[in-house]
């Protein structure tokens, strides 16, 4: 077949095809994260339960701290995969935003161990109540939405693979982590910092390393 | 160079509003451009320059809405074509680098002869006959797509989602193709 006639059919197909607004990338990803937060809320209610005092934690501040926190991660994750879903395209915000939130509660963390009373009282911090199965918690949540996150993205173009797949998990991860706020009881920075981190990571993480194949067009 | 970027710009932004013609001329025109872009990179190979020519064109078409329309629509072209090419080489196993600035030079001037690509004729044969035959009696200069559809049996309607599938098949077996 001829290039002329290869683009007589593409044109063909471009007429009868119109690229309207529900293919931009900005709209698959909204839908990705909708269908995610879904995934993850149901696996919440069904699996883990909301946490008992949930009415009362909705009205003190360390529960919207938490939930801002992980929200802004997913949102660095937004923002860095819709321009690296597209050719050429560079995180750079999305990475900007996601390391100066990091760092933000990562030093919060740090001062608020640094001024408990004891070790004691620190390391309890550390471990809360359920450090030995928050991160994986996370984790769980979050695959759902980064398989389907994958997908999307392979059906746009990325052209730097790895990070379009570390984009989109860590995009996955603020999503499942700011869902698992409403079973996760844990209260402290220190904990937050560390755990929460650490779960949102390891999906961008494994984003990262599934994308550099599974991204492939 | 940057009057390329002017005039390929403007028409693929009239070819987005439904201008075919001013789509078929910018599908034209990077044609030539990806085929000196290639043929500079891939010495003595004139075939494969060929196949990915048609890839490339196939993978605009396609993902043409991730082109962020405040952008240079160039260098979206350049990066889609290095992708492929550098995909293309990972296939063959070929270690080579390539520069991410070059798509000023991508703009260069030199137009080779087209060479006779092979890999979209031995994809479009694995295709099922109604989208084969679809693909190939679509031309503006022939058959529309109402009537070609009615040869090969189908309503206009479903002779646009097949023709669509068809084109993202090909592209998905051209890529697979020297696996």
């Amino acid at each position: 077949m001829r290039t002329d006639d290869l683009i007589d059919a593409l044109v063909s197909d471009a007429r009868a095809t119109d690229v309207g607004a529900t293919r931009a990338p900005s709209r698959r990803l909204a839908m990705v994260a909708g269908l995610g937060a879904l995934a993850a809320l149901a696996l919440v209610l069904t699996w883990l339960h909301t946490r008992h005092d949930l009415m009362l934690a909705m009205r003190g501040g360390m529960f919207w701290m938490k939930a801002l926190y992980t929200a802004l991660l997913g949102v660095a994750g937004y923002l860095a995969v819709e321009r690296l879903s597209r050719p050429g395209g560079s995180g750079r915000r999305g990475w900007i935003l996601g390391l100066s939130v990091l760092a933000a509660f990562v030093v919060a963390g740090v001062v608020q161990a640094m001024m408990s009373p004891d070790i004691q009282m620190t390391l309890h911090m550390l471990r809360g109540h359920s450090w030995h199965v928050c991160s994986r918690n996370i984790l769980v949540l979050g695959l759902p939405m980064l398989v389907l996150g994958l997908w999307v993205v392979r059906g746009m173009a990325p052209t730097r693979l790895t990070l379009a797949g570390l984009a989109t998990g860590l995009f996955a991860g603020g999503v499942a982590a700011t869902v698992y706020g409403l079973h996760c009881a844990e209260n402290t920075f220190t904990f937050v910092a560390l755990w929460y981190s650490l779960g949102v990571l390891s999906l961008a993480a494994l984003g990262a390393a599934v994308g550099r194949w599974a991204l492939r067009w | 160079m940057t009057d390329t970027e002017t005039r390929l710009k403007a028409l693929m932004l009239r070819g987005l509003d439904g201008d075919a013609a001013a789509y078929r001329e910018c599908l034209a025109v990077l044609g030539v451009r990806l085929r000196a872009y290639f043929a500079r990179r891939m010495s003595g190979a004139p075939g494969d320059v060929e196949d990915l020519v048609q890839e490339t064109l196939l993978a605009v078409h396609l993902k043409r809405s991730t082109w962020d329309t405040s952008l240079s629509f160039t260098a979206w072209a350049h990066a889609v074509a290095r992708y492929k090419l550098i995909d293309h080489w990972r296939r063959r196993k070929v270690r080579q680098t390539l520069p991410i600035e070059d798509h000023i030079e991508f703009l260069a001037a030199d137009e080779p002869d087209p060479g006779v690509g092979l890999e979209l004729d031995r994809a479009l044969a694995t295709l099922p006959d109604k989208q084969r035959t679809l693909v190939s009696d679509v031309k503006l200069t022939g058959l529309s797509l109402a009537e070609a559809g009615a040869k090969a049996g189908m309503s206009e309607g479903a002779a646009k989602v097949a023709l669509h599938r068809a084109l993202k098949a090909l592209a998905e077996r051209m890529r697979r193709a020297d696996r």
